[in-house]
């Protein structure tokens, strides 16, 4: 079957890491540690796993930092190699409870999947992004699916997933929509993570941006919500899912000033380089160094920025931290949420969304695997060349043959 | 020989190029043949011997007024208020007016015994003046004197403390202006009027409100029922701040109010040719021209910025009257038209103008987007009498760089208000009620209008709403060689030749559209027939 490969080839990666650093994101796939190969199917690794044959997979900005050499160092333990990329997938599934049926898969690859008796505390409670045994039991390391070399990933004609992963999708969801899941999903989660609070940024407008601006009108009832967008596109679908204001990335100080009627500090009086006090909460849908700074300079004292956007390393100045006792933390993937209603899977409420505020529209263009370095350009460059969310689709790539369950065989 | 009245030229094959302002710069531009060209009045004699003629004014004050010497005794409290930093443009050579008339008035004040004098700058919602500025307007005499002792003071529309309501025009307006000078003796108001809007009730019923107050004229409804604010007797404007002056009066606030104007001599030698008419420019007016325009292509922004803003008008006396307000204000109407006033046969389609450097609200400082739509649509769209230049569904093309900036200190609000409001909507209407409130409570704004030199955070609101008149008689509106991101944001068509602006203009008034270009500064009235 055809596959994207990424091998951990040092060579390959450093030059892909120099490539995007003088070209931009997206400008190191050509020469990159990423590889379309025709490959063996994965191996089912045990009790409780099925095939999948993806339909549509996302590309992810944590995709792109990868291909880049952007991300951090500190996920070395938590991946294997050679990975195939891919985990926002919605996929035709064979074998088991979920056989013939369209899933989504929930790709964290916790205690569950692993084959760990008894789970960790955080899967035993339902909050699987929090499982700490990423690294261990009956499969390699990976965090989740798309970053582990026995599952396969979502950017190839098949792979593996543990029915504890997968999610039937309803009839009436178009593929579209369900590959929104994911992406919306981890939006959900930081949405659900922060209590009420008069006012709230959101520091950009990429899928998980507007994703998340989405989650917040839903489940969240930010008193103000200012999103900070860069595109036309970008600003238009900002209003749309629910900002009360749109700013320029170079507007946020001033807009997040006008919308808590705070002071401002500058070395010119007038002129704005941080807040004297500021908004509650900055969701950092972007979590560079400049980001992270911005969120600092706009959040009040006792506020709390929660980094939504995958970060690397960083330098960032933490003096207004420490002077202002500002809340630092990850939003990372999904797991469960404490709603009035109970606690539900963050999934489930995924879905919900993703229908209610019709995040499908939020798919801007698909490729198929052959065109896999446009591909990766266009999502690099979504937000300029007015596109969210880039996919691919291989409904019409050859699929597998057709395997006989051992069942089936009997 | 007596100065030539205004003149309307017709361009035909000989017509040299006309001169079009154009932000800290100017342009030559080919108008088509038979558009017209309004050129102001050549300027008044200047009065003699102006000392005198102030002392005269303050001893034989028009209306029911008696002297000043005589409303003078000791013991009284006695406030100055003067017209701030906005006038006149270009600010004028030393001495200024107001120095001459304040040092006249305290040698009078001095000779009667009075020794509880303090000076205010009316400033209304105005930023706050700076020394240099004060000590400009006042001469050094006068700001020693006062400065030092914490007797020159600047108007300030958000001190609670210092604020009198005087009570409710019977349209229900609020009357409420500056405590000291409501509750001292004597109230001497020395202004400038350098366009027919100036003076009048406006002095201190606007230069020493507050936005309670302010806010009762300076909205939507009343700006788009002044046609035009030029012209008193057909403007709200001054309906309303008419019944608030006669209310201050009633409310037995004694003003003695003091009243100049300026002859149209308006730019110093070496840029003389800024005001002569093309065909008749010396060789004089031509190395002028092209020394001046040769050093500024190669000067930045900046550089030129403070280099005309360096330019001190000649600016000569030609009246000063003093007394009773209403009195004093219809000579000086008198004397402004007299010299302002150009008739003009009929209206055009296209009205074009350059637009310079400066307006009331940028001194010192840059004119930003919105100051530049306020000099365009809200004055100089208004220097008519009887019916505007302009027919109504024409078009109005301005010549101006029009860039996206913004002088931080100035201007705080009007960043957000052009980052946030135009951004959303260039809609009057929604524009006040959506979001005035918020901009004029916002206490930052406050603050910086209290203690730095900032606009009031409402003003950008008043810049727009001058503009209301116009907004609602042109068909559009096309800037030349402007910015385009930010023409656009003001919600106008971007051009980068006159030629261009004339080709957008078409799809309005066609293609043989009549043209008519206001030759402006020197300032100007049409009177429109
Ligand atoms: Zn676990």
């Amino acid at each position: 079957m055809k596959a994207l490969v990424f091998e951990h080839n040092l060579a390959r990666f450093a030059a892909s890491r120099l490539a995007s650093a003088v070209a931009g994101s997206g400008h190191g796939v050509g020469i990159g540690p990423l590889e379309l190969l025709e490959i063996d199917p994965p191996e089912l690794p045990g009790q409780g796993w099925v095939r999948l044959e993806p339909r549509l997979a996302g590309i992810c900005g944590s995709d792109l930092a990868t291909l880049d050499g952007r991300s951090s160092r500190y996920f070395e333990h938590l991946v294997s190699f050679p990975f195939i990329p891919g985990h926002e997938i919605v996929a035709d599934a064979t074998g088991g409870r979920f056989d013939g049926a369209r899933v989504v898969v929930e790709p964290v690859l916790g205690c569950e999947a692993r084959g760990i008796v008894p789970p960790c505390n955080a899967c035993a409670g339902g909050h699987k992004g929090s499982c700490d045994r990423i690294a261990f039991g009956e499969l390699a390391p990976g965090l989740q699916t798309g970053y582990c070399s026995d599952t396969g990933g979502g950017w190839s004609a098949g792979l593996v997933a543990h029915e504890s992963q997968l999610w039937e999708v309803p009839a009436g969801l178009a593929d579209e929509e369900a590959v929104m899941v994911e992406p919306t999903a981890c939006a959900v989660h930081a949405a659900c993570s922060i209590g009420s609070s008069s006012s709230v940024v959101v520091l950009g407008a990429g899928t998980l941006g507007l994703c998340t601006i989405a989650a917040l009108r839903a489940f969240s009832l930010p008193g103000r919500l200012l999103a900070i967008a860069k595109h036309p596109q970008q600003r238009r679908l900002a209003a749309e899912l629910g900002a009360d204001e749109v700013a320029a990335p170079d507007e946020v100080t001033r807009a997040a000033r006008r919308i808590t009627g705070t002071f401002g500090l500058g070395h010119v009086e007038g002129r704005i380089e941080r807040l004297a006090g500021g908004v509650d909460v900055v969701l950092d849908c972007v979590g560079s160094a400049q980001s992270i700074e911005e969120s600092l300079a706009i959040v009040r004292p006792g506020g709390e920025i929660v980094l939504v956007g995958m970060p690397g390393s960083v330098r960032v100045d933490l003096a207004p931290l420490w002077q202002r006792e500002v809340c630092l933390r990850g939003a990372y993937a999904y797991g469960s949420e404490r709603r009035p209603e109970g606690t539900r899977p963050t999934f489930e409420l995924a879905f919900e969304l993703v229908e209610a505020a019709r995040l499908g529209r939020l798919v801007s263009a698909s490729y198929p695997l052959e065109r896999y370095e446009e591909a990766i350009g266009h999502a690099a460059a979504a937000g300029h060349r007015g596109a969210v969310k880039i996919v691919f689709d291989l409904r019409r790539q050859s699929r597998l043959p057709r395997m006989t369950s051992p069942k089936e065989a009997e | 020989m007596s100065p030539r009245p205004g003149f309307v030229l017709e361009v035909d094959r000989s017509t040299p190029s006309t001169l079009f302002w154009h932000g800290e710069g100017y342009r030559l531009e080919k108008l088509p043949i038979g558009s017209r060209v309004i050129y102001a009045p050549e300027p008044f004699h200047a009065l003699r011997d102006p000392d005198a003629a102030v002392r005269q004014a303050l001893d034989h004050p028009l209306g029911d007024s008696q002297p000043l010497r005589s409303l003078l005794r000791p013991g009284m409290r006695l406030t100055i208020a003067f017209d701030d930093v906005s006038l006149p443009l270009p600010p004028m050579r030393s001495p200024d007016v107001r120095q001459r008339v304040i040092e006249a008035v305290l040698e009078v004040a001095a000779a009667a015994g009075v020794d509880d004098v303090v000076l205010i700058a009316a400033l209304a919602l105005h930023r706050r003046m700076t020394d240099d500025e004060l000590r400009h307007a006042l001469g050094s005499r006068v700001f020693d004197a006062f400065a030092p002792n914490g007797l020159l003071w600047q108007h300030d529309a958000e001190d609670p403390s210092n604020l009198l309501h005087l009570g409710q025009t019977e349209e229900g307006e609020d009357v409420e202006i500056n405590k000291r000078a409501a509750e001292s003796d004597l109230l001497v108001y020395v202004n400038i009027n350098l366009v027919a809007m100036d003076g009048g009730h406006k002095s201190v019923a606007t230069g020493l409100a507050s936005y309670k107050s302010l806010r009762h004229h300076h909205n939507v409804r009343t700006m788009r029922a002044s046609k035009s604010f030029m012209d008193r007797h057909h403007s709200q404007l001054h309906t309303s701040n008419w019944r608030m002056g006669r209310l201050i009066a009633a409310a037995g606030v004694k003003v003695f109010q003091i009243e100049t104007t300026l002859n149209t001599d308006t730019f110093p030698a070496e840029f003389r040719f800024l005001q002569r008419r093309e065909w008749e420019w010396s060789l004089r007016d031509r190395a002028g021209f092209l020394a001046t325009s040769k050093a500024l292509e190669r000067t930045p922004a900046e550089i030129a910025r403070r280099l005309f803003h360096s330019i001190k008008s000649p600016h000569d006396l030609t009246s000063v009257q003093a007394g009773e307000v209403e009195a004093v204000h219809d000579r000086t109407l008198q004397m402004v038209h007299a010299q302002q006033l150009v008739p003009v046969e009929g209206q055009t389609d296209v009205l074009t103008m350059g637009l310079p450097y400066i307006c009331p609200y940028n001194v010192n400082s840059i004119m930003n987007p919105i100051l530049v739509a306020c000099l365009g649509l809200g004055y100089f769209f208004n220097l008519y009498r009887n019916k505007p230049l302009v027919r109504e569904g024409g078009v109005l093309i301005l010549s101006h760089p029009t860039p996206w900036a913004f002088n931080p200190v100035h201007h705080p609000s009007y960043i957000d208000f052009f980052e946030q409001v135009l951004a959303e909507t260039t809609d009057l209407v929604e524009i006040e009620s959506k979001y005035e409130h918020a901009f004029a409570t916002d206490p930052w704004y406050r603050h910086l209008y209290r203690t730095s030199y900032a606009y009031h955070g409402v003003h950008p609101f008043y810049m727009w709403y001058w503009c209301a008149h116009a907004l609602e008689h042109l068909g559009r509106v096309v800037v030349v060689g402007g910015d385009r991101a930010a023409v656009r944001r003001l919600g106008f068509f971007p051009a980068s030749t006159l030629a261009d602006a004339l080709e957008i203009a078409s799809d309005v008034v066609g293609r043989d559209p009549s043209i008519t270009h206001l030759h402006a500064p020197p300032l100007l009235i049409a009177d429109v027939s």
